[in-house]
């Protein structure tokens, strides 16, 4: 139908008639959003929230396989208290995420303040940070693979030629997990400092300016005017961060699959394992995603009031 | 800190960042068997196609391109749909549990994917859509951070231009097909861009309900090669390439709408 066909129909409603067959207009607004909200909270009932209340019901289950399961009271959370690979993979998680988000977040804040201000290259210099984002993390972990493999990996070829031999980046714990901490980073600075840029702009420049004229030097300005002034993106930035490493999954998964040994061995892997590996253990494996989930709740909501109480 | 010196560090710090990716491109070109012997050096000096052209004869990477775009293709329109709905919804329409609704779809972000995967498959296999690509694509339509942008983009429209389509005589509906979206079109397209790559990066939940290699996408099956060729990073590194090119192309070409789209999650 071309247009003036529709402005001829539209001309032809009686223009009149229309309101009165509507509803009040505040009923009308309830009734419209939830229309708009009803494909979007069906999805997410259907596939998310409806899972994860199974994964609850699971957590209290002696489940090996698809179908119903027994209930077993709190006999699964009982063994999570007494399982040593569970606390390692608490414990494990925890490391990572301490190693990662403030690194993380102050390195994306130091290279946003440096590419912040005109110079050659700029563009250039952003997009090559960028770019890791767009990358998927299975690309990222073959990557990682390929630079970490101990034997035949390009960082210990370069090791080796120039000297320095072999680092046992996969057969000792610690040098796995920093691998895998290295390839993370990599991943996630670009987005910190894609944040801290953009908030960077909204920086009142004449407060800068009134520093400066005060006597401040650069690193005072950036301290005691610059940082403070962006502690609603740090903010943002370290919730986020920290639930991606709670959460972090594929890096290690594909790279180091929790080992050598345990010592990288994080809680959703840990649970994914117990679950889809051999011991089919699901009503195990649920529960330790559910102990997850609640730790995650929980240092979010503390977080977020805190994050309320000092930007207020 | 002077021009010259921010110059010097922005250098150092890109050539970092650039080394994985340079010897991913540069490993993707060399020779098998001058990576088995001595190991995988970034400067043997020997090029070839082999590794690419082995991928294609041995596997059908043609197809799994076009289910790639496919699913990826398909989550981003439906995913675009419901979020910008559920957006707009939040930022400019009054109702009762505004807030909670809000807050709930946000906590989807704390839910720790892989660990509800079991009751997520057994569902999937109860609607009866493992092996087909629905099964990717319901689960993954609806996200956290796309109500987010939609709900940030729309707080700022101008509640003018909304008033002006009712005074004309459109409802809700009317005044948002007809004023919001055809204004919405950076937010469109910042949507559509995030949501085609996240897709198009997804491999562990395709790999479990997709089933018959036929219907893997490419980064699936990368993950399926990676198991195949072990060491052989030559062929893992052709296809790693291969799997990203289309997103690096993507985002080199419009860097600013990702730039905006991301930045924009950040800023409250």
């Amino acid at each position: 139908m071309s247009s003036t066909a529709v402005d001829a129909v539209d001309a032809a409603t009686p223009q009149v008639e229309r309101p009165r067959r509507r509803p009040p207009r505040h009923h009308r607004a309830g009734a419209a959003a939830w229309t708009m909200l009803a494909p979007n909270l069906l999805l997410l009932a259907l596939f998310l929230f409806g899972p994860l209340l199974w994964a609850f019901a699971m957590s209290f289950q002696a489940k090996r396989s698809f179908g119903p399961g027994e209930w077993s009271g709190l006999d699964n959370f009982t063994r999570l208290l007494s399982d040593d690979v569970f606390w390692r993979a608490l414990l494990n998680t925890a490391i990572f995420t301490v190693a990662t988000v403030p690194v993380g977040v102050v390195l994306g804040l130091g290279l946003a303040l440096l590419m912040n201000e005109a110079m050659p290259a700029r563009g250039f210099f952003r997009t090559v940070v960028y770019l890791p984002i767009v990358l998927s993390t299975l690309v990222v972990s073959l990557v990682g693979l390929l630079l970490f493999d101990e034997s035949i990996g390009i960082i210990n070829g370069i090791l080796e030629d120039v000297g320095l031999g072999d680092v046992a980046w996969q057969s000792d714990g610690r040098l796995a997990m920093t691998s895998v901490v290295l390839m993370t980073l990599w991943t996630r600075i670009g987005f910190s400092m894609l944040v801290y840029i953009a908030a960077l702009q909204d920086v009142d420049p004449e407060t800068i300016e009134a520093a400066r004229v005060d006597g401040a030097g650069s690193f005072a300005v950036v301290r005691h005017v610059v940082v403070p002034a962006l502690r609603p993106s740090t903010f943002f930035l370290v919730v986020v961060n920290m639930i991606w490493s709670f959460q972090v999954f594929d890096i290690v998964y594909v790279m180091t699959n929790g080992g050598p040994g345990y010592s990288t061995t994080m809680l959703v892997t840990y649970a994914y394992d117990e679950g889809f590996g051999p011991a089919r253990n699901f009503g195990y494996g649920a529960a330790i995603g559910v102990v997850l989930f609640l730790i995650t709740v929980v240092i979010t909501l503390v977080q977020v009031r805190r994050g309320r109480a000092e930007v207020a | 800190m002077s021009t010259p010196v921010r110059v010097a560090i922005c250098t150092a710090v890109s050539a970092v960042f650039l080394f994985p990716l340079v010897a991913m491109v540069i490993i993707a070109f060399t020779p098998r068997a001058s990576l088995l012997d001595g190991g995988a050096s970034l400067w043997s000096g020997d090029f070839t196609l082999e590794n690419f052209r082995g991928l294609f004869d041995a596997f059908p990477v043609r197809r799994w391109f076009t289910n790639a775009v496919i699913v990826a293709g398909l989550t981003t329109v439906l995913s675009v749909v419901v979020n910008v709905l559920a957006g707009f919804a939040l930022a400019k329409l009054r109702f009762r549990g505004n807030g909670v609704v809000l807050l709930l779809i946000l906590s989807t972000l704390m839910v720790p994917t892989q660990a509800i995967m079991i009751p997520q498959f057994e569902l999937v296999a109860r609607l009866g859509l493992v092996g087909f690509f629905w099964a990717v694509i319901l689960p993954s339509a609806s996200t956290a951070l796309g109500v987010f942008l939609a709900r940030q983009f729309f707080v700022s429209f101008p509640d003018e231009l909304m008033d002006a389509a009712r005074v004309d005589g459109c409802g809700t509906f009317g005044a948002f097909l007809r004023v919001v979206l055809p204004n919405a079109r950076p937010l469109l397209a910042v949507m559509t861009l995030l949501a085609f790559m996240t897709q198009w990066n997804d491999f562990l939940w395709p790999l479990i309900t997709l089933r018959d290699p036929d219907l893997y996408t490419l980064p699936v099956s990368l993950r399926l090669l990676q198991t195949a060729y072990d060491t052989d990073y030559g062929g893992i590194m052709a296809m790693a390439l291969l799997s990203c090119l289309p997103l690096v192309v993507l985002f080199v070409v419009l860097q600013r709408f990702f730039v905006a789209g991301l930045s924009r999650s950040g800023i409250r």
